[in-house]
């Protein structure tokens, strides 16, 4: 009784986890490779399409613009990261215990997720950051994070009510189990598989939400680079210089795509270890 | 039959539901005593679930509400707090549920569901748990309970996992087991090994049993006691001899009838009883069985017949029109 081979992943499949961890080991140590700074302005190569010197190219300051795209993906990075932390460390255990508690305690909190959940959560975004100067990450962070609560609380609460409502729940209460311990143990790793995959797909969502905001002007200011501001900066040069627009947007579909594939791949992947079972 | 073990008493579970109050379990008293098996049979929808469960103080739904007195080893089980039945459940009171699919975890390891119990309730170490996980495993039969303990219980076969419910339910020795329908999920085989396995760790771990089923042929050898339950309601209850052999009620008769028979020749038509269980919302003012029963009369139709004894200890039976004592011919 050799537990079956379950389908493999596929190469893409890994190739998307090595771009992404690839990407975050160099947002992580830019400071340490070997780059042109983000913010030297070289006059001497200015608008200058892709060549030895400059990989791919320099804007119309003369910045350089690989540079800038690494430097660039830790403010992506660290909003979606640190947004989709927010979320799920609120959003997970309320929506968890919502679930298993029913009642009053589930009716009011979900009445009050769900309203939030009517705003458009962009233009709530929008609203709070133009009116809270100065900007920052880390405000950007906050804002974005709780306005993504009600998302991680309505797709976890229906999964976890799907669990609470099995029988091997029940049987863990009256062997005894208290309501934590069968949030933790019998809840938390039978939702594990949609949680996971949410949170990739969350991920990407926030990266291309803080591109959104950064394209607004609405992000960390200038001149620190984001893929948003620098593709929102480039609009105007579109016509002389079409790789600065190109590359950011290249190097932000490519992340968030790669996110949304592991994501899918791995809910597919344990949607086939839950047929059996 | 020393002491009474369980009490219950004029035990009422109405659920409100949109259509009105349903009476899922409508005025149960019955006793238990120590070491004793008791069947409790009925169609499905007679309230035989949500009578287990309510005597487990488990509410399958918020709306219900339920009244009367359950009482285990002394201990009152309607009307309190979590707090205070999670002192009684898996100690006093354990539950084996229908099916073995759902009753177990499907991303934890058999040993760890085994084991949490002992760790939970009896404050076992990680180690002396394990042991005692190996053991109890053992216990319900599982080959090489060393490797199993390892298992997912996607990996085992449904009498192998309803073993394993088996173990978590009986892991901190409770005096009375609710075993609801325990063999529903399984192959007839397999059924009979469940049962007899039941039976072996009832004389082992000095327990009660209630045996909940719909399947005559289980409660015929393995009870002392049968409770026949019809709409909610007691309608027949006594020794498994009586009930089968001296039953006063239609229903029970007509019940025993419809069990197929392996004596029959082949093609034998299977007796069925007429019409359909009762809407538990419309029930009539008379007895529920009355618009099935060849025997009703109009009193039947009108008036509610109570429990009565029949002179035979412990045998009785809520009809009007009962069968003449069938013991003579039988």
């Amino acid at each position: 009784m050799k537990p079956e081979k379950k389908k493999p992943l596929g190469i893409l499949f890994w190739v998307c986890v090595g771009w992404i961890i690839l990407n975050v080991l160099l947002a992580v140590f830019a400071s340490f490779l070997p780059l042109i700074d983000p913010l030297y302005q070289n006059y001497n190569a200015v608008n200058s399409g892709p060549s030895l010197h400059h990989l791919l190219g320099t804007d119309d300051l003369g910045r350089d613009i690989l540079s800038r795209i690494i430097f660039g993906s830790r403010v992506s990075i660290f909003v979606s990261f640190g947004a989709m932390a927010i979320a799920f460390l609120v959003g997970v255990p309320t929506s968890m215990l919502a679930s298993l508690r029913r009642g009053r305690f589930d009716k009011i909190l979900t009445t009050v997720m769900y309203s939030f959940l009517a705003f458009p959560a962009i233009i709530a975004t929008i609203s709070v950051l133009s009116f809270w100067e100065p900007r920052s990450l880390s405000k950007v962070t906050i804002i974005v994070g709780i306005f993504s609560i009600p998302l991680v609380y309505r797709v976890i609460r229906t999964a976890s009510l799907a669990v609470a409502g099995r029988e091997y729940v029940t049987a863990a209460k009256v062997q005894g189990a208290t309501d934590r311990r069968i949030l933790i143990r019998e809840i938390l790793p039978n939702i594990t598989p949609i949680l996971v995959s949410f949170l990739l797909i969350g991920i990407a969502a926030v990266v291309a939400l803080e591109g959104a905001l950064a394209f607004l002007g609405l992000s960390i200011n200038p001149p620190t680079p984001s893929w948003g501001n620098m593709i929102n900066e480039a609009r105007t040069v579109l016509d002389v210089n079409p790789w600065l627009v190109i590359f950011p947007s290249i190097a932000l579909v490519l992340f968030i795509l790669s996110l949304n594939f592991i994501g899918d791949r791995l809910r597919n992947h344990f949607d086939v270890a839950e047929v059996k079972i | 039959m020393s002491n009474e073990l369980l009490v219950v008493k004029d035990l009422h579970t109405t659920f409100a539901t949109a259509g009105g109050d349903l009476p899922a379990v409508d005025g149960i008293s019955f006793t238990l005593g120590e070491n004793e098996t008791l069947g409790i049979v009925g169609e499905s929808g007679s309230g035989k679930t949500v009578l287990a469960r309510t005597i487990m103080g488990l509410q399958a739904i918020k709306n219900a509400t339920v009244t009367g007195s359950v009482k285990i080893n002394g201990s009152e089980v309607v009307g309190t707090s979590e707090a205070d039945k999670r002192k009684i459940w898996g100690t006093e009171v354990a539950m084996i549920f229908q099916d073995p699919m759902t009753s177990l975890n499907p991303v934890m390891r058999i040993g760890k569901q085994v084991d949490e119990t002992l760790r939970i309730l009896m404050g076992m170490s990680k180690e002396d748990a394990k042991k005692r996980a190996i053991e109890l495993l053992e216990l319900v039969g599982i080959p090489s309970p060393e490797e199993r303990y390892e298992a997912f219980p996607s990996e085992l076969s449904g009498g192998m996992r309803q073993r394993v419910v088996i173990a978590t339910a009986l892991a901190c020795s409770p005096k009375l087991v609710l075993a609801d329908e325990p063999t529903t999920g399984l192959d007839v085989t397999i059924q009979a090994q469940i049962l007899n396995l039941l039976d072996e760790l009832k004389e082992k771990m000095q327990m009660s049993v209630i045996l909940i089923t719909h399947d005559l042929g289980v409660v015929a050898t393995r009870t002392s006691r049968i409770i026949v339950m019809y709409a909610g309601r007691i309608v027949e209850m006594g020794s498994t001899q009586d009930v089968f052999k001296d039953h006063r009620m239609p229903y029970t008769r007509a019940l025993l009838e419809s069990a197929p028979k392996v004596s029959n020749p082949s093609h034998t038509r299977l007796v069925t009883i007429a019409g359909r269980p009762p809407n538990l919302l419309a029930l009539e003012k008379g007895c529920a069985f009355a618009p099935r029963c060849k025997y009703a009369t109009d009193k039947c139709h009108n008036e509610r017949p109570e429990l009565q004894a029949t002179g035979t200890e412990g045998h009785m039976f809520a009809c009007w029109n009962p069968l003449t004592s069938s013991r003579g011919d039988a």
